[in-house]
């Protein structure tokens, strides 16, 4: 199939930027998204000129690198994936596919469409980690853990960190991303020793940070790729309230 | 400023109380305007009355306008942030399944707000003696500005927006607050149509009521 592309070019974080249209041929529907802008990016070099820059890794939707807006949803209009995962096979021959970097405060563009992320590294750094001794692992039935909770901790343990919901969140929140690590380590008993701080230190970095508020609009869950359930927000409050209190 | 409001969630959860005693007090309003039915104005200048003048209700009053003020001042420093977090928007607009009248919250309560004003020129601004009125009978004034069609069309335009607004809040209230469960949260959301469609209903059927008549 042959599409057109408009496509976010920007030089580097001073340039003010701007959409440029390509037009490429004998596209097939069985390749992934990347896959089709590797392609481009093939054409451009071969002519000379200066390739796309965008993120990836991995290729197969688990290191949360890759990420792009298209035509008006991240990682495209497919539920469930990321931007590698995507299908080309989504798209209807002739369609015009508008490519955007992430669009927020905290994820400032370095070039075309390509973020700097570290402010999830950041929050992070403020509270997405338990201390543990180091040594051989222990066993893992020593502590026990009861299913129901195990699986919500991992249900909010498989994030990625790739961005998503603050890219479609309308006010730019890392609601869902602080909360999953919060449900996560909130729901086990080795997140226990830090719980308090945690989520205090979490909280407060977000807000410095420049992500917008939570207003419960649901983008986050929609879009994750690993579809992150909101309930893990309401957890995240819940935490809040506890170790204010507390 | 924002600052000494303290957190994201501090802020919203200080919007989600406030704006939970303002859906408490909806259906006590609701309840004395349906006094305006009878074609005896006693029953409803009596409740006006007492709403105005027994202490307890005083104080009640004092707290009511305070949770507005908050309400609207809060639910505005929290917009302003959500904007400024996004400098650059994207060319095309978000498609994402989502809450659809959650995106709308700041322009819906504004047109609320503006409802508001202009029922509180009718009334309560009369009732403190800043504009002309009679504060005895406000039933009679509640019946002539119905009789008036432009004044009907703005009432049902504000509270068709305000059940824009109501189907949001519910729920959301309670997310905030972190009340979150896997069989009632349904039921919450359920209940907070009900109560964003029935509130609405009831202001609607009044002044159609009286207009018709």
């Amino acid at each position: 199939m042959n599409i057109t592309l408009n496509i976010w070019r920007q030089i580097d974080s001073q340039d003010k930027g701007k959409f440029v249209e390509y037009k490429l041929d004998n596209v097939s529907s069985e390749m992934t998204f990347l896959e089709m802008l590797d392609s481009l990016n093939d054409k451009l070099i071969r002519e000379g000129k200066d390739p796309i820059a965008y993120d990836s890794d991995c290729r197969e939707g688990i290191c949360g690198m890759c990420g792009l807006y298209i035509n008006g949803r991240p990682n495209g209009p497919q539920k469930g994936v990321t931007t590698c995962q995507l299908s080309m096979s989504v798209f209807k021959d002739g369609e015009k596919i508008i490519v955007e970097p992430w669009r927020s405060k905290a994820f400032p563009v370095i070039k075309d469409l390509i973020v700097d992320r570290t402010a999830f590294d950041k929050l992070i750094q403020a509270g997405g980690f338990i201390s543990v001794n180091t040594g051989a692992a222990p066993e893992a039935n020593a502590i026990p853990i009861k299913k129901e909770k195990a699986e919500r901790a991992f249900d909010a343990g498989i994030c990625i960190g790739c961005g998503t919901c603050v890219a479609t969140c309308k006010n730019a929140s890392a609601m869902l991303f602080v909360s999953a690590k919060v449900s996560q380590f909130a729901l086990l008993p080795q997140g226990q020793v830090e719980a308090k701080e945690r989520v205090q230190k979490m909280i407060k970095a977000m807000d410095e940070l420049g992500f917008g508020n939570c207003t419960n609009t649901g983008a986050c869950e929609a879009e994750c790729p690993k579809e992150i359930s909101l309930s893990n927000i309401a957890h995240l409050n819940r935490e809040f309230y506890k170790a204010k209190v507390k | 400023m924002s600052r000494y409001l303290g957190s994201s969630i501090t802020k919203k959860l200080v919007m989600a109380l406030a704006g939970l005693f303002l859906i408490l007090f909806l259906p006590i309003h609701l309840g004395i305007n349906f006094m305006l039915l009878k074609s005896d104005p006693e029953p409803f200048n009596k409740a006006a009355y007492f709403m105005a003048n027994f202490w307890v209700i005083k104080i009640f009053e004092v707290v009511l306008l305070a949770t507005f003020v908050i309400h609207i001042i809060w639910g505005i420093i929290l917009q302003i942030q959500n904007w400024l977090a996004r400098p650059i928007r994207y060319k095309v607009p978000n498609y994402s399944q989502t809450s659809f009248f959650s995106k709308f919250m700041i322009w819906t309560g504004l047109i609320i707000f503006i409802f508001l004003i202009i029922h509180f020129m009718n009334f309560y601004f009369i009732k403190l003696g800043l504009v002309k009125g009679d504060p005895e009978n406000f039933y009679s004034v509640a019946h002539q500005l119905f009789k008036i069609p432009a004044y009907l069309a703005i009432y049902l335009i504000s509270f068709t927006i305000l059940g824009f607004h109501l189907s949001h809040s519910f729920w959301s209230a309670f997310q905030t607050l972190g009340w979150d469960h896997p069989k009632y949260t349904p039921l919450i959301k359920i209940l907070g149509l009900i109560y964003a469609i029935f509130i609405p209903l009831g202001f609607f059927i009044i002044p159609i009521i009286i207009y018709l008549k």
